[in-house]
C-alpha cells in the first residue's frame, strides 16, 4: 500500500523460532541455551537453600514492580501521544512547548531525572499549589484553597514520585515514537479524510492515527520492556521493587551472589515473556496486512 | 433555488509555492451539472487548480465561490463545504486499515451523522454503482487499482456531493484498468453530477466533456468545448499541446 511502514525498531530480544520449515542451523540455539539457564536457575533455586531464600525474599518486590512500570506506562502513553501530537502542529507555541519537553527530557540521564523529580520537581510544584491555595484563601475563594493547601510534601509518596519520573521520562521517549508514526502515514490520507468534510482532530482520530499507533505498536512494546529494565532505578529512591529488596536482602545477609543473581534472572523473565509477547503481536499485525 | 448562477466561481485565483507561481491568475464560472476537464502539460497548475477548489491548498489570494457561499479560512465553514464537494485522488488514497464497506461508510456516519445500517445501505448502493459490490468487506490492498479508485469514487459519492472533483485519477491506472474507471465517470456524468476533472484522457474529454480549459504556466490559455479544443484550437500553445499528445 501507499503508507511507509516505519523502521521497525529492533525488540530487546529477537525470536524468529516460531516460523516453521527451519533448518538445523537456523534453529534459535541461543533461545533454547537461554531456557536451559532459566530451567537451571529455578532448580538451584528450589533446592538450594540459600537461593529460595534469596527468591522468597526478593518477590515481596515483584508487584511493586510491576504496578510502578504498569501505571508509569500508561501515563507515559498519554504524555507521549500529546507531546507527539504538538511535534506536529503547525500551532507556534504548542509545537515548541513539545519540542523543548523532549529535548529536555532527552538530554538528562534517567537516574538524574528521577532525583530532580522526585527531590526538586515535585516539592516545588506542591509549593506552588500550596502557595496559590494561600492566594486563593485570602480572596474569598475557600473551597478550591482547601483543596490546593490540603496537600503537603508528604503527601506524595515515593513510589508515586518514582512513577511520575518514569512517566514524564518515558513521555518523551514515546513522544518520538508517536510522531514518527504519524509522519509515516502518507500525505494522502490527511487530504483524503479532510476532502470528506473532517475537521483535523476527526481526521487524525479515526484516520490517522489508528494506521500510526499500528505501525508504532511494536516500538511501544519494546519501550514497555525497557521500561521494565530502566524501573529498577526507582530503587534509589527506596521504592521496595524487586531491586531494592534484593539490595536490602544482600546488605543484611551479605549473600550477595544470591541476590543478585536471583535478581537478574527476575528481570530476565519477565522482559523475555514480554518480548515474546511483542513479537507475537507484530507477528499478528503483520499476518493482518 | 438559484438555477441560473454557476455552482462554482473563481475570481482572481493564486496559489504561490514560493517564487513558483503555480496558479496565476485564474477566473472561471462553472455551472450546475456540467463536466469541465482541464488540461495541460504537468507543472501547469492544473491539480493546484482543482485542489484550491476545495481549499485542499490555500489559495494566495482569490477567491472560490461554491454554490453562493464564498469560501473563508474558518475552519467549520471550510468542513461544511467540503463534505459537499467529492473528491477523487490520482493515488485513490483509501483509508488501509478499514474495509471497503468502512471506508465508505466512516465520512457518513462522522460528518452526516446517519446509523451504521443507514450508512451501509448507501455504502453497498455506491458500490452497486461503481460495479463491485462483491469486494464490501475486503480490504483496500487486496483491491486492483482500478477497483481502489472505483471504492475511492463511491466513497465520495455516499455523501451525496453537489460537485466532483477528479484529479488525474486514472494516471496511476495500469492501461487495462483506465477503462473500467471512466466508465464510471461517465455513467456519473450523465447522469448530470457537476465534475471537474484534470485528465489526460483526451477520449473522456470527447465523449464526456461540457467544457475544456487549456491551462499553462499557472494561467488559462484557453476556455472551450471539446469540439472547439480539436477542430479549432485558438493558441499556438494548445495547438502545440495537442498535436504532442494526440501524435501516438
Amino acid at each position: 500500500m501507499l503508507t511507509e511502514q516505519p523502521q521497525a525498531i529492533k525488540p530487546v530480544i529477537e525470536f524468529d523460532g516460531l516460523s516453521s520449515k527451519k533448518s538445523f542451523r537456523d534453529l534459535p540455539w541461543w533461545f533454547f541455551a537461554l531456557i536451559l539457564i532459566a530451567i537451571g536457575v529455578f532448580v538451584v533455586i528450589s533446592s538450594n537453600e540459600n537461593y529460595n531464600d534469596a527468591f522468597v525474599f526478593i518477590k515481596i518486590g515483584i508487584a511493586t514492580t510491576i504496578r510502578t512500570t504498569l501505571i508509569a506506562y500508561v501515563i507515559a502513553i498519554l504524555f507521549g501521544l500529546m507531546a507527539g501530537l504538538g511535534r506536529i502542529s503547525k500551532n507556534v507555541v504548542i509545537n515548541n512547548l513539545a519540542r523543548l519537553y523532549v529535548e529536555l527530557i532527552r538530554g538528562i540521564p534517567i537516574l538524574v531525572l528521577i532525583f530532580f523529580i522526585a527531590y526538586v520537581g515535585v516539592p516545588a510544584l506542591l509549593s506552588f499549589v500550596n502557595n496559590l491555595g494561600f492566594w486563593l484563601s485570602d480572596r474569598g475563594v475557600g473551597v478550591l484553597g482547601k483543596i490546593f493547601t490540603a496537600f503537603t510534601n508528604q503527601d506524595i509518596s515515593m513510589i508515586s514520585r518514582a512513577i511520575i519520573a518514569l512517566a514524564v521520562t518515558y513521555g518523551a521517549y514515546l513522544a518520538e515514537i508517536f510522531r514518527a508514526g504519524i509522519q509515516s502515514i502518507a500525505k494522502g490520507q490527511m487530504e483524503a479524510a479532510r476532502s470528506l468534510g473532517m475537521s483535523y482532530s476527526q481526521a487524525m482520530r479515526y484516520v490517522i492515527l489508528p494506521q500510526a499507533v499500528r505501525n508504532v505498536l511494536p516500538a511501544l512494546g519494546n519501550d514497555f520492556v525497557a521500561m521494565v529494565k530502566d524501573s529498577s532505578l526507582v530503587s534509589v529512591l527506596a521504592v521496595r521493587d524487586i531491586t531494592q529488596v534484593a539490595r536490602l536482602y544482600a546488605g543484611s545477609t551479605f549473600r550477595f551472589r544470591e541476590a543478585y543473581i536471583t535478581l537478574a534472572v527476575l528481570y530476565l523473565t519477565m522482559t523475555v515473556i514480554l518480548s515474546l509477547l511483542v513479537q507475537l503481536l507484530e507477528r499478528r499485525l503483520r499476518a493482518h496486512d | 433555488m438559484t438555477e441560473n448562477k454557476p455552482i462554482i466561481v473563481i475570481k482572481d485565483l493564486y496559489k504561490h509555492f514560493g517564487d513558483i507561481k503555480a496558479v496565476d491568475g485564474v477566473s472561471m464560472n462553472i455551472d450546475k451539472g456540467k463536466v469541465v476537464v482541464v488540461i495541460g502539460p504537468s507543472g501547469s497548475g492544473k491539480s493546484t487548480l482543482l485542489r484550491c477548489i476545495n481549499h485542499l491548498e490555500e489559495p494566495s489570494s482569490g477567491e472560490v465561490w461554491i454554490d453562493g457561499v464564498k469560501m473563508t479560512h474558518a475552519a467549520k465553514q471550510l468542513n461544511e463545504i467540503r463534505a459537499e464537494i467529492g473528491m477523487v485522488f490520482q493515488l485513490f488514497n483509501l483509508f488501509p486499515h478499514l474495509t471497503v464497506v468502512d471506508n465508505i461508510t466512516l465520512a457518513q456516519k462522522v460528518i452526516r451523522g446517519r446509523s451504521q445500517q443507514e450508512a451501509t445501505e448507501i455504502a453497498l448502493e455506491q458500490l452497486k454503482r461503481v460495479g463491485i459490490p462483491e469486494k464490501a468487506d475486503a480490504y483496500p490492498s487486496n483491491l486492483s487499482g482500478g477497483q481502489q479508485q472505483r471504492v475511492a469514487i463511491a466513497r465520495a459519492l455516499a455523501m451525496n456531493p453537489k460537485i466532483m472533483l477528479f484529479d488525474e485519477p486514472t494516471s496511476a491506472l495500469d492501461p487495462e484498468m483506465i477503462k473500467e474507471v471512466l466508465d464510471v465517470m461517465l455513467d456519473l456524468a450523465q447522469e448530470g453530477m457537476t465534475m471537474v476533472c484534470v485528465s489526460h484522457e483526451m477520449g473522456f474529454v470527447r465523449s464526456a466533456a461540457d467544457e475544456v480549459v487549456f491551462m499553462d504556466f499557472g494561467k488559462v490559455v484557453e476556455h472551450t468545448t471539446p469540439e472547439g479544443l480539436f477542430n479549432n484550437p485558438q493558441h499556438d500553445r494548445t495547438k502545440l499541446f495537442l498535436s504532442q499528445i494526440l501524435e501516438h
